[in-house]
C-alpha cells in the first residue's frame, strides 16, 4: 500500500491530469514516435534545438498516469538544458527507476519523485518511454522507439 | 422451459486449487485473469509431478518400461481429448504447443498450398492476433486478400456483413468462437452453415470456449478446431489442433524431424501417419498428461451448473461496475461469456490494473492481443476481469470495491 502511494504521488496524478507542454510543434527540428507494446502507450516527442541547447520540447500521445506524468515532467526538466545535460539526467533517472542506485539523485530535481517506480519493475517502461523517444528523436532514425 | 440447474458449489471447487489460496500484498488473492490462463487444480499439478517423478521417459519406440509408461500416458491423453471434444478418431487430434501453433499449422500446411494471389481468407474484427498474423504472413508471401467481418458497437459480429463478405474467391474462413477481449460468443453454427453451403473450409479458435462449455466438433461440423490446455486448467505449452481426417490426410507436415517419419534416407523421406506426422521432435509429454488430468477433473464438474454460476458472476459484475461513474464497458453483446472489459474516464487501464492489484485483485490490462478491437472502440487498452467457475460473488465485490478506489483516486 505504501509502495502504491509512493508510486502514485499527488504530483504524478496532477501531471497526468494536466500534462505540461502537451502540444504539437510544427515545424520542429526533431521528432519521434514511441510505443510501449505492453500496454499500448504511445507518445510523440517534439524537440526544437538552439545550437546544442533544447530550446523547446513538447509531447502528445496517450498512456497511463506514470508514462504521461513522466513525459510531462521530462519536458520541464530538460527544457533549456544542453543535449548532453539532458542525457546525463536520463542516465541518473534510468538508474533510479530501475533500482540500480540513486547516488546522484539530487542532480535530477523533481524527477526524484519517480523513485517509487523501482518497486514496480513492470512500470519502468512506462516511466522511461518518453525519454527513450526523446533520444530517438535526437538520433533522427526512422524507426519508432519502443520499450522492448 | 429452462431445465432447473443445481446451485454450483464454488467453495468446494476452489479448495482444489492451491493458487486460489494465495495471499497477494497481504490480501487474499482474487484471480480474475482466467481468459489469459486458468489456475490449476491439485489433480493436474499432481499428474505432472507424478510424471516427472516416476514416469519420465521419451515416447514411442522405446522398449524399456518407462518409455512404455510415458507413451501410454501420452496416447491416453490424446484419447481423452478426442472424447472431450467429440472427435471421430484419435488420428484427428494433433498435439501442438497451443492455439497459436495450431492456427499456424493450418495456415501453413492446409491453406498455403491451396491459395494464389487474389484468393481470400475471411476473418472477423475481433480475432486474437494469433488468428490475424499467420494470415498476414501468407498475404505477404502469396498476395492473398484478408477480408475482415466487422463488429457492431456492442462487440457482436455483424452477420449480414459477414455473409456479404463471402465471395467466390473465399478459400478459407477462420473465426474466434468466443472473443477473449469482449466475451462475445459468436453464432458459430450459423457461420459454419454459411461456410458449408459454399464448401469453404473453416477453423474455429476455441481457446476461450473449452474452459466454459463442452464442445462437440462433430455436432458443430467444423473442419478445424484449435485450443490450448492452459486456459482449461491444464499446463502451459500444450494445445490441440483438431482437424477432419480427410483434410489432415491431404496436408504436408509443416516441420520435419524425429517421430514424424516412417523412413528416412538422404534421398527421400516417407512421412509418418496421422497424427504423428505433425508432431516432429520430442513433444511436451508432461503437458499432454497434465491436460489429460484436467479433462478427467473437468468430468467431475456439473457443466450446466458451472455455466449458470459464471453467468451469475457476469451479470453481478456488469451491474455493479456499470454504476461506477466514468466507467464504460467494452463488449456488451447479448450473447457473452464471463468476461468484463472496461475503461475508466480518467484512469488508464494500466493504472487500474496496478491499483486493483494492490488490493489483491488480478485483472489483465492492455490490448489483450486484439488491437483491432481496441481501435474499433477508440481505446488504447482496457482492464479485463475474466471469470472461471471457481470465482465467487465475493470476488466480484472485491473487484468492484478496488475499481471504485481507482475512480476516486483519479477523480
Amino acid at each position: 500500500m505504501s509502495d502504491l502511494r509512493e508510486l502514485y504521488q499527488q504530483v504524478i496524478l496532477d501531471h497526468n491530469k494536466k500534462p505540461r507542454n502537451f502540444r504539437a510543434m510544427d515545424p520542429c527540428d526533431h521528432e519521434a514516435d514511441g510505443f510501449n507494446p505492453l500496454c499500448g502507450d504511445k507518445v510523440h516527442i517534439y524537440v526544437e534545438l538552439d545550437g546544442d541547447r533544447i530550446a523547446d520540447v513538447s509531447f502528445q500521445g496517450e498512456g497511463c498516469a506514470i508514462s504521461t506524468a513522466a513525459a510531462s515532467m521530462m519536458t520541464q526538466a530538460i527544457k533549456g538544458k544542453t543535449v548532453e545535460e539532458a542525457k546525463t539526467i536520463f542516465d541518473i533517472y534510468q538508474h533510479m527507476v530501475m533500482g540500480e542506485g540513486n547516488a546522484e539523485i539530487e542532480q535530477i530535481g523533481k524527477l526524484a519523485i519517480f523513485e517509487g517506480v523501482r518497486e514496480f519493475p513492470m512500470r519502468v517502461k512506462c516511466a522511461t518511454l518518453a525519454w527513450h523517444t526523446f533520444k530517438a528523436a535526437l538520433e533522427g532514425g526512422n524507426d519508432a522507439a519502443t520499450t522492448e | 422451459m429452462e431445465h432447473q440447474v443445481a446451485p454450483f458449489d464454488a467453495a468446494r471447487v476452489r479448495a482444489e486449487f492451491p493458487a486460489l489460496g494465495l495471499t497477494v500484498h497481504g490480501k487474499p488473492l482474487v484471480y480474475l485473469d482466467n481468459a489469459a490462463t486458468a489456475q490449476k487444480p491439485r489433480a493436474v499439478i499432481d499428474a505432472v509431478e507424478r510424471y516427472y517423478e516416476s514416469e519420465n521417459s521419451n515416447v514411442h519406440r522405446g522398449v524399456h518400461h518407462l518409455s512404455q509408461v510415458a507413451t501410454q500416458g501420452y496416447e491416453r491423453a490424446r484419447d481423452k481429448v478426442r472424447d472431450f471434444i467429440g472427435a471421430g478418431a484419435r488420428e484427428e487430434i494433433i498435439w501442438t504447443a497451443g492455439t497459436t501453433e495450431a492456427i499456424n499449422i493450418v495456415a501453413r500446411s492446409f491453406v498455403r498450398p491451396r491459395v494464389k494471389a487474389g484468393d481470400e481468407v475471411l476473418l472477423t474484427e475481433m480475432e486474437h492476433h494469433s488468428n490475424i498474423v499467420p494470415w498476414q504472413m501468407l498475404r505477404d508471401e502469396l498476395g492473398i486478400v484478408i477480408k475482415v467481418a466487422p463488429i457492431d458497437d456492442d462487440g457482436a459480429l455483424d452477420m449480414d456483413a459477414f455473409e456479404a463478405l463471402i465471395s467466390d474467391r473465399t478459400r478459407f474462413i477462420s473465426v474466434v468462437h468466443i472473443s477473449n477481449s469482449l466475451g462475445t460468443i459468436n453464432p458459430v453454427e450459423r457461420i459454419i452453415a454459411l461456410a458449408k453451403a459454399r464448401k469453404i473450409p473453416i477453423l474455429l479458435d476455441g481457446a476461450q470456449t473449452v474452459p466454459h462449455a463442452p464442445v462437440d466438433v462433430q455436432a458443430l461440423d467444423c473442419d478445424f478446431y484449435a485450443f490450448s490446455g492452459h486456459k482449461m486448467f491444464g499446463p502451459t505449452g500444450v494445445g490441440v489442433l483438431y482437424g477432419r481426417r480427410e483434410l489432415l490426410e491431404q496436408m504436408e507436415p509443416w516441420q520435419g524431424g524425429g517421430d514424424m517419419i516412417q523412413h528416412v534416407t538422404f534421398e527421400k523421406t516417407i512421412y509418418n501417419d496421422l497424427p504423428y506426422r505433425f508432431e516432429a521432435g520430442t513433444p511436451n509429454i508432461a503437458g499432454t498428461i497434465g491436460l489429460g488430468a484436467a479433462i478427467d477433473w473437468l468430468a467431475g464438474i456439473d457443466h450446466a451448473a458451472a455455466l449458470a454460476h459464471e453467468n451469475d458472476l457476469l451479470e453481478h459484475a456488469t451491474r455493479e461496475l456499470s454504476q461506477i461513474g466514468g466507467l464504460r464497458l467494452i463488449g456488451t453483446a447479448a450473447n457473452k461469456a464471463a468476461v468484463v472489459s472496461f475503461v475508466l474516464a480518467h484512469a488508464h487501464a494500466h493504472d487500474v490494473g496496478q491499483i486493483v492489484d494492490s488490493e489483491g485483485v488480478a485483472v489483465r490490462v492492455g490490448h489483450h492481443c486484439t488491437q483491432p478491437v481496441m481501435q474499433h472502440f477508440g481505446v488504447p487498452a482496457t482492464a479485463r476481469a475474466s471469470f472461471a467457475f471457481y470465482n465467487t460473488h465475493e470476488d466480484v465485490e472485491r473487484l468492484v470495491a478496488a475499481v471504485r478506489r481507482v475512480a476516486e483516486m483519479f477523480a
